[in-house]
C-alpha cells in the first residue's frame, strides 16, 4: 500500500509543474509587456509598474520567472496585487467563505445523493428507480447558472425561504448555492451510485453471499453495497477538490465572498497576478484531492494495491 | 467426521424431516427463462437421487441446464427471469422449492445445502478477506464471536490443506492462486456440516494437476463427512473416478443416467456415445476424433420430440415426434431416454 | 468539478464512468479464463480466422443495438429533439422569420404576446428570433469542438493504451495535466487572452481544455480491448500494429466512446453557455444563449422571459444529447444483454 502511495505521488511531481507552469506562462508568457498586457485598459502608475516587473522578476527569462514564482509558492507566497496585496491575504479572506460552501455541498452530495442512488439501486425498474433517473438527468442538463437564478427566483424570491444574496444570514446564506452547487455532482453520483449497485447486484458474489444463507439485507446492505461504493467514493474525492477548486459562477451569482468570485473579479479586473496565484493555489487543491481519491481507491478496492 | 442423520435439527420451518428418505430426491423439475426474445426452456423434467456418501455427477455441454437445475434447488435463482414451473426438490422429504424465503436463508442454505462455484475469483467478494467471509458464516448462523469463528476459520482452511493457513486467512481472494481459491470456497461450503454440497463446475477453470488436487479433496472430505456430493461439469474425465452415478443432460433433460462404470462403458444413448467418441483416450487408439454433428440447440426453440434428434445418428421419425421417456435397462438403475437404446448398445 | 460542465455527464456508470474506475478496472487486468472441457469438441472447433475476425460480431453489435433502439422511447425523443435542434441550427428561417438584429428600442422589454411570441428584449430585438438563432452556435461548438476532441482523443488514446510503455507515460501524464487545471477556470484564464473572441477562438480553447478526458476514456478502452484474445490472434497472423489498431482494436473499443461523445456534445454546448455567461467567452455581437442569459441576470425578476426561453432551450438542447447517450449507453452496454 506504501509503495502505491508513493507510486502515485511520484507521477504527480511533473503533472503538478506542469500544469502550474502551464497557467503561469499562459499569463507571463505574452509577447510584448506583460505588465501593460495583463494590465489591459488601466493606467497603472510607474511605480505599481516597477514593483511588479521587480516582484515578478520580468527581465529574466520565462524559465526563470517561473522557478522564482514556485519557490515562493512553497513558501506561502502566491504573488501581489496590483495594489501590492499579497495575494496569499486575499486567499486568507476568502477562503473560509469557499470552505463552507464547498463542505455543505458537499453534505448533500453525499446524503441525498448516494442515498437515492441506493434506492433507485435497490429498487430497479420501479416508480423511485424511474424518478431519481428522470429528475437527475433534468438536474444535469439545466447549466448551473440558469438553476442558480431559478433557485433565486423561486426559492428566495417568491417562496422566501432562503437568502440569495451576501453572507450575512449565517448558515442560511449557504444554503441555496451549496444545493445549487452540488447539484449536477448530486445528480451525478445518484446516477453513479446506482449503476454500480445494480451492477453489483448481478454479481457471481452475490449469488454466493445468497447461497451461504444470509438475509438479503445483509447480501445488499453489506456485501453488495460495500463494492459499489467504491466508484462513488473515489469520485466524491476528486469532486471535494473541484467544489473547492472555485464555484466560481455559484460565488458570483449569490454574491458570497469567497475565492471563486476572487478569481472571477481578478479577470475582469484585468489583474492577472490574482489570477495567477489563485489558480495556482487550485490546482494545488485539486491535485491533492485527486492524490487522495486515489488513495482512497487503494484503500477501499484490495485489488489495486499491490501490483 | 462421520455423518449421523439425526444429528441436525428435525425440521424445516415447521415441516419435519424424514430421515429415512433420500437426502435429496429432485423430481420432473422445470425451469424456464422469460426474456425479451421468448421463453428459455432450461430445464425440462430433471429427476435425479442423492443418497448419504453418494456422489451424482451431472454431466452436460453449456446450456443444458445443469447450473440452472442447482440453482433452483438453492432457491438462488435469478428471478425474474428465471422461474420454477414444476417440480420438487426435496430434502429429506420436505420440497425446498415449497419452503418459505427466511427458510431457506436461515436453516437451509450453507447449513443443509451448500453449492460451491466454478470461478472462485468473482465467487468470492473481492473486498472481504477469505477469513472473514468464512468466519461471517460462523458468526451469523452460529452466533460465534469474531475470535472463535476466525480460529474456526483457521483450522476448516487447514482441513482443505491451505498452507499457512493463519497467515492466508487474513488475505485477499485475488492474492490466492486458483486452486486455493477453490479450497477456501470449499472451506466456506464446508464449514457449517451440509449435509448435500453441490459443485458446479469446481475445476473448469484451474489447470489440470489442480483439478485432480482438488477432486481428490472433495472426495476425501465427502468420504469423512459422509456428505451428499454432486459434481456439475462438462468434462467426462474430471468425474470419472470420483463418481458413483451419473446424470447426462442436454437441453434440459435426461438423455441417460445410471452407474457411472456403466455408461462410461456401455452407454446406452446417441448423446453419451457421440460424448465417448469425441473425446480423446488412452485405452482406444483412433486417428480422428469424430465430433458430434451439429450445432448445440437453441434453448428458445427446443426441437421436437428429443431434442437431441437433429444431431441424432440414430434418427429415426419417431425421435422427431415423440418425447423420449426414461426406460430402466438393467445393471443397477442404468435408464435410457432414447428409444432405440437396444441398437446403440449393440453399435458398441 | 461541479463547475465543471465537461465533466458533468451522466456518462458511463459501470462500464466506464469517470476515469480513476475505468483505470482501476484496468489495472485489475480482469480475464476470466474458461478451459474448455474435453466433452464435446463439436462446440470448440476453434477456428482462428472466425476469432480475429470479430468484425463481425462488431457488426452485430450495432445492427442488435440499432434494432434495440429503434424501439426504446428515449432513443426516439431525443433523436427528434435533436434533430429539431440542429434543424434550427441551420435553417432557422424556417421557425422565424423576424430578423433577430431588427430591433426596435421603443420596443424594449416587451413581455411575450401574440405578436412578440417570447417578448423583446432590452434592445427591443424579437427575444424569439434571437432564441432560434441561439442554437447555430451552440450546436456549432458543440459540434465542431466534440469532433475534434474526439478525434485528438483517438489518436492520442489509442497509442498510449496499444503501445503502453514510454509513450504511455507521456501522454498520460500531459493528459493529467490538462485533467488538473479546474474546466472554468482554465476557460477564464485561457479565453481572457483572446481580445476577439469569435466562434473559432471559443472553439479552440473548449477543444483545449475537453481532449483529455476523452483521451483517457479512450485509453483505458483500448487498454481492456488490447488484453483481448482476438487481438493477440490477429497478432499472431501478422498484420501491422496499424492495422491491428484501425482494424481490430478501435472498433470494438468504440462503444463507450460514442456514448461519451454524444454526452460531451451536450456537456460543451453548456459549458460555451456558461463561459459566455461569464463574459469570457462569445462576445456581442454574437447571439449566444449564454450571452442572453447574462444580461438577462439583472432583470430576471421584473422581466423572467428574458432568461426563461433561452435557459428553457438551452436546457432542453443539453438534454436531448445526454438522453441521447444514455440511450446509446443502455443499447451498446454488453452486460447489459
Amino acid at each position: 500500500m506504501g509503495r502505491y502511495i508513493v507510486r502515485r505521488m511520484i507521477q504527480f511531481i511533473p503533472v503538478f509543474f506542469g500544469a502550474t507552469f502551464l497557467i503561469f506562462a499562459l499569463v507571463f508568457a505574452i509577447p510584448g509587456d506583460p505588465i501593460r498586457a495583463l494590465a489591459g485598459e488601466k493606467h497603472l502608475p510607474q511605480t505599481v509598474i516597477d514593483t511588479l516587473n521587480e516582484r515578478y522578476h520580468l527581465d529574466q527569462p520565462l524559465w526563470k520567472q517561473y522557478g522564482i514564482y514556485i519557490s515562493n509558492v512553497f513558501h506561502g507566497d502566491f504573488g501581489i496585487d496590483f495594489r501590492g496585496r499579497p495575494v496569499a491575504d486575499l486567499m486568507k479572506q476568502r477562503l473560509p467563505v469557499t470552505i463552507r460552501l464547498a463542505g455543505l455541498a458537499f453534505l448533500f452530495e453525499v446524503v441525498i445523493g448516494i442515498g437515492a442512488g441506493i434506492l433507485a439501486g435497490v429498487r430497479k425498474g420501479k416508480f423511485i428507480d424511474y424518478l431519481v433517473l428522470i429528475s437527475t438527468l433534468i438536474v444535469i442538463a439545466i447549466p448551473v447558472f440558469v438553476s442558480a437564478f431559478l433557485a433565486q427566483i423561486i426559492f428566495g424570491v417568491k417562496l422566501g425561504w432562503f437568502p440569495v444574496s451576501g453572507v450575512r444570514d449565517g448558515w442560511m446564506s449557504y444554503v441555496l448555492p451549496a444545493l445549487v452547487l452540488g447539484a449536477v455532482s448530486l445528480a451525478y453520483i445518484a446516477r453513479l451510485q446506482r449503476a454500480s449497485l445494480d451492477e453489483n447486484l448481478r454479481a457471481d458474489y452475490v449469488r454466493t453471499a445468497t447461497s451461504k444463507g444470509l438475509s438479503r439485507r445483509r447480501v445488499v446492505g453489506i456485501h453488495a453495497l460495500r463494492n459499489s461504493l467504491i466508484p462513488v467514493v473515489t469520485f466524491l474525492a476528486i469532486d471535494l477538490g473541484a467544489l473547492m477548486g472555485g464555484a466560481i459562477i455559484t460565488e458570483t451569482i449569490f454574491n458570497l465572498p469567497g475565492i471563486g468570485r476572487a478569481v472571477f473579479e481578478g479577470v475582469q479586473r484585468q489583474e492577472g497576478t490574482v489570477v495567477v496565484g489563485i489558480a495556482t493555489f487550485m490546482i494545488i487543491v485539486y491535485m491533492i484531492a485527486n492524490l487522495l481519491a486515489d488513495i482512497l481507491y487503494g484503500v477501499l478496492d484490495p485489488r489495486i494495491r499491490y501490483d | 467426521m462421520v455423518k449421523n442423520s439425526l444429528d441436525n435439527a428435525d425440521s424445516l420451518g415447521g415441516q419435519a424431516l424424514d430421515p429415512a428418505a433420500p437426502l435429496l430426491e429432485v423430481e420432473n423439475l422445470h425451469v424456464e427463462f422469460r426474456i425479451e426474445d421468448g421463453v428459455v426452456k432450461a430445464v425440462n423434467g430433471l429427476s435425479y437421487t442423492l443418497h448419504e456418501h453418494e456422489t451424482l455427477a451431472i454431466l452436460g455441454e453449456s446450456g443444458s441446464g445443469k447450473s440452472v437445475s442447482a440453482q433452483a434447488v438453492m432457491g438462488i435463482l435469478d428471478t425474474p427471469p428465471g422461474f420454477v414451473t414444476a417440480g420438487q426438490a426435496n430434502f429429506r422429504g420436505v420440497d425446498l422449492l415449497k419452503v418459505s424465503e427466511e427458510v431457506m436463508a436461515k436453516q437451509v442454505r450453507g447449513q443443509k445445502v451448500a453449492m460451491i462455484f466454478q470461478d472462485a475469483l468473482t465467487a468470492l467478494n473481492p473486498v472481504f478477506t477469505v477469513g472473514w467471509q468464512i468466519a461471517e458464516m460462523l458468526r451469523k448462523h452460529r452466533g460465534m464471536s469474531k475470535k472463535e469463528a476466525k480460529e474456526q476459520a483457521i483450522e476448516l482452511m487447514e482441513r482443505v490443506k491451505i498452507p499457512d493457513a493463519r497467515d492466508r486467512v487474513n488475505a485477499y481472494p485475488h492474492e490466492f492462486s486458483g486452486g486455493m481459491r477453490q479450497r477456501a470456497m470449499i472451506a466456506m461450503a464446508l464449514s457449517l456440516d451440509p449435509d448435500v454440497l453441490i459443485a458446479d463446475e469446481p475445476t473448469t477453470a484451474l489447470d489440470v494437476t489442480v483439478q485432480a488436487q482438488i477432486m481428490e479433496l472433495l472426495h476425501d472430505l465427502q468420504q469423512e463427512t459422509g456428505m451428499g456430493l454432486i459434481l456439475i461439469t462438462h468434462d467426462l474425465g474430471v468425474v470419472a473416478e470420483v463418481c458413483d452415478r451419473v446424470v447426462v443432460m442436454y437441453a434440459g433433460e435426461i438423455m441417460e443416467d445410471g452407474d457411472i462404470t456403466d455408461v462410461y462403458h456401455h452407454p446406452a444413448h446417441p448423446y453419451t456415445l457421440g460424448l465417448m467418441d469425441s473425446i480423446p483416450r488412452s485405452d482406444k487408439h483412433t486417428d480422428r476424433l469424430s465430433p458430434i454433428q451439429g450445432a448445440p440447440p437453441d434453448l428458445l426453440n427446443i426441437p421436437s420430440g428429443c431434442p437431441f434428434h437433429p444431431r441424432c445418428p440414430f434418427v429415426r421419425p419417431r425421435c422427431s415426434e415423440d418425447s423420449p421417456v426414461l426406460s430402466d435397462i438393467g445393471r443397477d438403475g442404468h435408464e435410457s431416454g432414447c428409444f432405440y437404446w437396444e441398437e446403440v448398445e449393440r453399435d458398441r | 468539478m461541479s463547475d465543471d460542465p465537461l465533466y458533468r455527464d451522466s456518462s458511463i456508470e459501470g462500464s466506464s464512468p469517470d476515469a480513476a474506475t475505468v483505470e482501476g478496472a484496468v489495472e485489475k487486468g480482469d480475464r476470466s479464463q474458461f478451459a474448455m472441457g474435453t466433452a464435446v469438441p463439436s462446440e470448440m472447433v476453434v477456428d482462428i480466422e472466425k476469432m480475429a475476425e470479430r468484425n463481425a460480431r462488431t457488426a452485430s453489435l450495432w445492427t442488435d443495438a440499432y434494432r434495440q433502439l429503434r424501439r426504446k422511447p428515449i432513443f426516439i425523443i431525443s433523436a427528434v429533439l435533436i434533430i429539431i435542434m440542429i434543424v434550427m441550427a441551420a435553417f432557422p428561417i424556417l421557425f422565424t422569420r423576424i430578423d433577430p438584429r431588427a430591433c426596435n428600442l421603443s420596443d424594449s422589454l416587451l413581455a411575450p404576446s401574440s405578436e412578440h411570441w417570447f417578448g423583446t428584449d432590452l434592445q427591443g430585438c424579437d427575444y424569439y428570433s434571437r432564441t432560434i438563432h441561439g442554437a447555430r452556435v451552440s450546436i456549432t461548438i458543440g459540434l465542431v469542438v466534440t469532433l475534434f476532441a474526439t478525434s485528438i482523443a483517438l489518436v492520442g488514446g489509442s497509442t498510449a493504451g496499444y503501445y503502453g510503455g514510454r509513450v504511455d507515460t507521456v501522454i498520460a501524464r500531459l493528459t493529467d495535466i490538462m485533467f488538473v487545471i479546474p474546466f472554468i477556470l482554465g476557460g477564464i484564464v485561457i479565453l481572457s487572452l483572446f481580445p476577439t473572441r469569435g466562434v473559432a477562438q471559443v472553439s479552440l480553447v473548449l477543444i483545449i481544455l475537453g481532449w483529455a478526458t476523452m483521451l483517457r476514456l479512450v485509453r483505458s478502452s483500448v487498454m481492456s480491448v488490447k488484453s483481448s484474445d482476438y487481438v493477440d490472434a490477429a497478432r499472431a497472423m501478422g498484420g501491422s500494429n496499424f492495422r491491428i489498431i484501425t482494424k481490430h482494436v478501435l472498433p470494438n473499443s468504440l462503444a463507450p466512446v460514442i456514448v461519451y461523445a454524444t454526452i460531451t456534445v451536450g456537456a460543451v454546448i453548456s459549458a460555451e453557455a456558461a463561459l459566455s455567461f461569464l463574459g469570457v467567452g462569445l462576445q456581442l455581437p454574437a447571439i449566444s444563449w449564454g450571452l442572453m442569459i447574462a444580461t438577462a441576470q439583472h432583470r430576471i425578476l421584473t422581466s423572467p422571459h428574458l432568461l426563461l426561453f433561452p435557459g428553457l432551450f438551452l436546457s432542453v438542447t443539453v438534454f436531448s444529447f445526454i438522453l441521447m447517450g444514455d440511450a446509446l449507453r443502455d443499447a451498446l452496454d454488453p452486460k447489459l444483454r
